[in-house]
């Protein structure tokens, strides 16, 4: 009996591992479940025309339970970047990283370096943001034309993961209509930055990503 | 006397010390004010969507996320290019292309540097039947878009049964102004 339960577990662990890999959510072992997982990134036109809109999620599949007690990890630092010159190099960043229940932000800023390691460039500071509680009214601030937000929000990220795992292990030989989406009912930490389109440069379009950085 | 002068002089002079260490540090924050020192190493990234989740081997998806975008088309293209051709066989036909005219080399190529780009001048999304790659809105069904462009073949005809997953829509409407994102459940 103890042993086919163990079992039971582990198998419910596997499949969850398969069935719950999508947008970018624990998208390998390292960050896989971490606080450093980014799950999903965003970039668009604003409702204000002149702006974009950049917006980061981390620890995706958060039930509600668990999104009342989620936070932002003080170790991980966010970081959206912007290359304005087509080589995939960034020549600006904008920073965020979670102290004391607000969120920091920094930049954009011309990096000293550019690369896989980072420091926190506080004399970039933009905007501080207290970050939205779970189930509390929406709290954003602005600076210079600037809109900032950080906190739990519903998994924007739609698909059925679960039928396409079917597919991959050649259980199925299509997807079923209606689908089902995974990830309906789930939630995930996010952080937003709104910011005017002519602080970011270039000539029309941007390469653009996404990094969590850890210390 | 003297004792009060020393007291004054002492006082004064603490005084000037505890405002110069706070004008002394570096990076400008009062004592009081978070620690921001350190030095950040790069965990995970991400541009497009269900890259790193598609294309990338098991065994290396932690390498493509501490490898910069401008390094990744050269190190992980021919990877892409092996599981795209195992996920959807025809591209390994030769001349077979996808919806947006691309074969299997160029596609992979294209992907391999996981980057997003965003229109600052006109219509941003991933696709809306005329624009591609121009962004990612919260609405795009950026699955149904990717599996086309896997599955569907030069006209996007192909495999009718893999290239739309019918999960069209997010499970709650986005909102129309800032921060865009619909509430938590």
């Amino acid at each position: 009996m103890r042993k086919s339960k163990n079992l039971y577990w582990i198998l419910g662990i596997l499949l969850t591992g398969i069935a719950l890999v999508a947008a970018d959510h624990i998208d390998a072992p390292a960050v896989s479940g971490g606080t450093s997982d980014i799950t999903d990134y965003f970039a668009f036109q604003g409702e204000n025309s002149s702006n974009l809109v950049f917006a980061a999620n981390v620890q995706g599949l958060l039930s509600p339970n668990a999104t009342s007690t989620a936070s932002f990890n003080e170790n991980v630092l966010v970081e959206f970047n912007i290359d304005n010159t087509g080589d995939n190099v960034e020549d600006l960043v904008i920073q965020a990283i979670a102290r004391n229940d607000k969120m920091y932000f920094f930049g954009p800023f011309a990096p000293p370096t550019t690369g896989l390691n980072s420091s926190i460039q506080t004399a970039a500071i933009a905007s501080v943001v207290d970050i939205t509680l779970y189930g509390a009214n929406t709290i954003t601030t602005t600076n210079q034309g600037m809109q900032f937000f950080a906190g739990p929000r519903d998994d924007p990220f739609f698909f059925d993961f679960g039928q396409f795992g079917e597919i991959l292990a050649g259980n199925a030989t299509g997807f079923n209509d209606p689908g089902i989406d995974t990830f309906a009912g789930t939630n995930v930490l996010s952080i937003v930055i709104e910011i005017p389109k002519n602080m970011l440069g270039g000539n029309g379009t941007l390469n653009t990503w996404v990094e969590t950085k850890t210390n | 006397m003297k004792i009060k002068h020393i007291k004054h002089i002492l006082f004064a002079f603490v005084t000037i010390v505890s405002l110069a260490s706070c004008n002394d540090n570096d990076d400008g924050r009062m004592n009081n004010e978070p620690d921001f020192s350190g030095t950040f190493v790069q965990a995970d990234q991400m541009g497009r969507p269900a890259v790193n989740t598609v294309f990338v081997s098991a065994n290396s998806k932690d390498a493509f996320n501490v490898t910069i975008p401008s390094d990744q088309g050269a190190m992980f293209q021919n990877m892409f290019q092996t599981n795209l051709e195992t996920l959807s066989p025809a591209f390994s036909d030769a001349g077979d292309k996808n919806a947006l005219g691309l074969d299997a080399a160029t596609f992979t190529g294209l992907l391999a540097t996981d980057v997003l780009g965003v229109s600052t001048t006109g219509t941003t999304t991933f696709f809306d039947g005329t624009n591609v790659l121009t962004g990612r809105n919260l609405s795009d069904d950026v699955i149904s878009v990717e599996l086309l462009l896997i599955f569907g073949g030069e006209d996007g005809t192909e495999n009718p049964g893999l290239t739309d997953d019918h999960v069209d829509a997010n499970d709650k409407p986005f909102l129309t102004s800032f921060p865009y994102l619909a509430l938590p459940w």
